[in-house]
């Protein structure tokens, strides 16, 4: 069987990019490998950690479970994109720093992209719904306490200021 | 890990889809939300030769009323469903079991036909499926056949579908007025595979039990219908007691419960046990009193 490539044309945090990828390589692999996008972290690699967690079309999907090649064509926002142009960290980013968010940080990029959507989803989360999406993102150091403080802490700035500032 | 080499289609019809499936010589996976089936290819127990993508044609992602009953194309998302106001209007047991399925970022990709072709014997949709005499339209290179959910699962991981078929919808037939749904699951935690979980129907007439339905799932190779207990209940009044006499006897009445590392046999047979009589109560709790 030949490891054929096969051009993969997305656009990435508002801008077009492209590439060739195997079939059988993951959208986080693409990302990382073949568009030097190395913000998004490959964990378990069978969806269950939540690390390489990307928006997709603006839902958060397992970058790892996606193929590369299903996402040709997609509008796809990754933890490079949070951030303004100038630098400012997003409300989310910002409270996961202030309320100890993150220790270690590897897992931090898929608990921002997944936090994200829910952001543009449900201005007023129940703490239901923010522990569902939490529930999906495993932390092996800092512990989700500082974590679900950090959430709520952005929720209440993002209420003061409800423009999400960037993203899809 | 990384999956072994695959090649890679994305039809744009289904007919396309069919001819690449009926292809003798090449082992072929058809691929809908991959929430499944990329887990297995990353750690190589699927090594499939070819993927067909299901994804890049029109129209499988439809939800829609047909004359009451509710029709779910294969593709739909299991977001799309949960956030639908339709299904949880017309069948709110499917509605209730959805938000038990893994998380948002899962539910974002994975698909009601997939889920139901994947056949998991942990898996809440098949159970769903039974309690709720759902349909499945499935096209082959001979024309379209529908299958019942009673006869669609038929072991691990297996399906009445041929391998050169495809599904293409799931019709959930319009629920009788007046009927209350349960649904419960235990796993270790939230939006894990449940050990055991349970879905129900009741209708009650005159404070008794018209009928009801009870599908477990977790605990055997397919959904398990208590078929025995729901004929027991018929005509009965709803009480604790029965409630727990009819769990016993469906934990006891369990062929043979797999075991591992999550759950021993024993166990999962009080987990039935316990999650048929919530399931239940949960049912006759929302049943019209009338």
């Amino acid at each position: 069987m030949s490891p054929t490539r096969i051009p993969v044309r997305l656009r990435v945090n508002g801008r077009p990019a492209e590439g060739l990828a195997e079939p059988r390589t993951s959208l986080v692999d693409f990302l990382r490998d073949e568009l030097d996008l190395t913000g998004t972290h490959v964990g378990c690699e069978h969806g269950v950690c939540g690390l390489c967690t990307v928006r997709v079309d603006g839902v958060a999907v397992r970058g790892c479970l996606m193929l590369a090649v299903q996402a040709d064509g997609a509008e796809i926002l990754t933890v490079e994109g949070l951030a303004s142009p100038d630098g400012k960290l997003h409300p989310l980013q910002e409270a996961f720093a202030e309320e100890h968010g993150l220790q270690c940080g590897f897992c931090t990029p898929g608990f921002l992209m997944a936090l994200h959507e829910l952001i543009d989803d449900e201005p007023n989360p129940s703490e239901e719904q923010i522990r569902d999406v939490l529930g999906g993102q495993l932390c092996r150091c800092t512990g989700y306490a500082g974590i679900l403080r950090a959430v709520q802490s952005a929720f209440a700035k993002l209420g003061a200021s409800p423009s999400t500032e960037s993203g899809a | 890990m990384k999956p072994a080499p695959f090649e890679y289609e994305a039809p744009s019809s289904v007919e396309e889809a069919l001819r690449l499936l009926a292809d003798p010589a090449i082992e072929t996976s058809l691929l809908a939300g991959g929430q499944s089936l990329v887990p297995a290819l990353n750690m190589r127990l699927a090594r499939p030769e070819r993927l067909v993508d299901l994804g890049r044609i029109e129209g499988l992602d439809a939800i829609r009323d047909e004359n009451g009953a509710l029709c779910i194309g294969a593709m739909a998302t299991k977001r799309s469903i949960e956030r639908s106001a339709l299904v949880a209007q017309k069948q709110p047991l499917l509605h209730e079991a959805t938000g038990h399925i893994a998380h948002p970022q899962i539910r974002n990709r994975g698909t009601l036909g997939g889920s139901m072709a994947h056949a998991d014997p942990a898996a809440e949709y098949p159970a769903v499926a039974v309690a709720l005499d759902a349909e499945f339209r499935v096209i082959g290179p001979s024309g379209e056949r529908r299958i019942a959910a009673a006869d669609f699962f038929v072991t691990y991981l297996t399906t009445a579908l041929a391998e050169d078929e495809i599904l293409l919808e799931v019709t959930f037939p319009e629920r009788p007025a007046g009927e209350g749904v349960g649904f419960a699951e235990i796993c270790r935690r939230h939006g894990d595979f449940a050990m055991a979980g349970a879905a129900a129907t009741a209708r009650l007439e005159a404070g008794r039990y018209q009928d009801a339905r009870i599908v477990l799932f977790g605990v055997d190779a397919t959904p398990v219908r208590a078929l025995s207990q729901e004929e027991r209940l018929r005509g009965e009044v709803p009480s604790e007691a029965l409630h727990a006499e009819v769990a016993a006897a469906i934990g006891a009445g369990l062929e043979e419960p797999p075991g591992d590392q999550h759950a021993s046999p024993e166990f999962r047979r009080q987990l039935a046990r316990t999650v048929s009589k919530r399931a239940l109560e949960a049912a006759v709790a929302r049943a019209a009193k009338a």
